[in-house]
């Protein structure tokens, strides 16, 4: 698992752990399953508190994304997200407000921002299929 | 009552109060109150000169209080400086060695102070630097010193570490080293770090509560987590341009560009967020400031303020 923090970067620390992992998991590079580094272990190659380290580990597993149990490490959940739809939809807001904000700025109308979307999201399956079939 | 106080008294394993010290006229601490709990790792950022190694020799009880109290696990280490250095492993910012012993008689000399010393531990931390037990004091480099002093102080596994400026002058490779070294010792639970840096990069990779010291003042002291969400950096927006900046609670930094103001502020976010709307003004753009904003902006607030009462 490759993650880059950044203290240049305002988003807390362990906000960006979260975001890299989700995006891992999203992308299909962590899979279900998957073993995650132990606290102690991550926070020495991120040359981090491993305080901070668990606190994401935490939150990622309150999400449903991780899960740990004892003598087995932490690992990615196979069941995959298990929050409810309303968190689910708070979750997504933030992001999808700051998209239509540079929209906005950017001269974009909103049926183009769904245009971009449906094509970014085409080449972001292409992207998977192509990693699945080299994975087997 | 008076026993409350005084278990209360031990929770923390250091405890500052009302600490001030002088040398000669120059007012060097001014009433500084700190308390660091268990398991903690405490950063004190300061510029150069703004007090932070005063407040570790206090620590080690190589200088006494002039006025208020300084504990150690309860204990006062000017009083009981055996009782209290024993729990203290120390990394001094000129990282005093005696330059005519080698390595390893540096290692059985110290050890000989500590009946808790480690000695897989000492050797696990020479090979992980990479440092010749042969090799004389006097021709290691700079880094390679601070390599010996920090397994000095790690190697009797101490529960508190004090390190004044751990990485300073050091190289990114060394630093990686040391920053990785101290990452582990945390890591191992119950022990406490505090460690002075000007470095905010690793203060924010490493710190759980800090404190900014300006002037041998304590002027922020909160855990990171809680000082980085109090803050925020906003891109206002008043219908008519302004030529004064705007009178808003909370302001810290404010800078114009364009037509916009760009502020920093902390504390009742909604109330300054209501107050600017009722100006007719659009928020438009709320992010975090990093570590380095918040102690610029500190920073410039008091030096402003202090030149503006003189």
């Amino acid at each position: 698992m490759r993650l880059h923090i950044s203290t240049k970067d305002p988003v807390p620390i362990y906000q960006q752990i979260i975001t890299q992992v989700k995006h891992l998991v999203a992308s299909q590079r962590l899979r279900p399953g998957d073993e995650v580094p132990p606290i102690r272990v991550l926070a020495e190659q991120l040359l981090i508190n491993p305080n901070t380290v668990a606190r994401a580990y935490r939150e990622l597993e309150s999400a449903g994304i991780l899960t740990s149990k004892k003598g087995s490490g932490t690992k990615v959940s196979l069941k995959g997200n298990t929050l409810g739809l309303k968190e689910r939809l708070k979750e997504l807001s933030a992001p999808v407000d700051s998209l239509l904000v540079q929209a906005h700025q950017l001269g974009f109308t909103i049926e183009e921002v769904i245009e971009i979307v449906r094509e970014r999201n085409s080449l972001f399956r292409a992207l998977q299929k192509e990693k699945d079939q080299s994975d087997k | 009552m008076i026993n409350d106080t005084d278990s209360d008294f031990h929770k923390n394993v250091i405890e500052i109060k009302g600490l001030n010290r002088k040398f000669r006229k120059k007012t060097v601490l001014d009433n500084i109150d700190l308390n660091i709990s268990p398991g903690k790792v405490f950063g004190l950022v300061g510029e150069n000169g703004a007090g932070k190694t005063t407040i570790i020799k206090h620590l080690m009880g190589l200088l006494k209080a002039q006025q208020g109290s300084v504990r150690v696990f309860g204990i006062d280490p000017v009083k009981d400086p055996a009782g209290a250095l024993s729990k203290i492993g120390y990394l001094s910012e000129e990282r005093d060695l005696p330059h005519w012993m080698k390595v390893n008689e540096l290692l059985t000399y110290t050890k000989a102070f500590y009946p808790g010393w480690d000695d897989n531990f000492a050797d696990e931390l020479l090979e992980t630097f990479n440092l010749d037990p042969a090799e004389k004091i006097k021709n290691l480099s700079r880094g390679q010193k601070a390599q010996a002093a920090l397994i000095t102080a790690l190697a009797y596994r101490p529960p508190l570490l004090l390190l004044d400026e751990p990485s300073s002058g050091l190289d990114p490779v060394v630093r990686r080293d040391i920053l990785s070294a101290i990452i582990r010792t945390v890591a191992d639970e119950g022990r406490t770090v505090f460690f002075s840096s000007h470095l905010l990069d690793e203060v924010e990779r490493v710190a759980d509560e800090i404190a900014i010291i300006h002037r041998g003042k304590i002027i922020l002291n909160g855990s990171l987590e809680d000082i980085k969400a109090d803050h925020h950096f906003v891109h206002l927006r008043f219908p008519a341009p302004l030529d004064e900046p705007p009178d808003l609670p909370g302001i810290l930094s404010i800078d114009s560009r364009y037509d916009e103001w760009i502020v920093m502020c902390n504390g009742n976010y909604r109330e300054f967020c209501s107050k600017a709307k009722g100006m007719g003004c659009e928020i438009y753009k709320d992010t975090y400031p990093t570590l380095e904003d918040i102690f610029v902006a500190y920073n410039e607030k008091n030096r402003s303020a202090s030149t503006g009462a003189a």
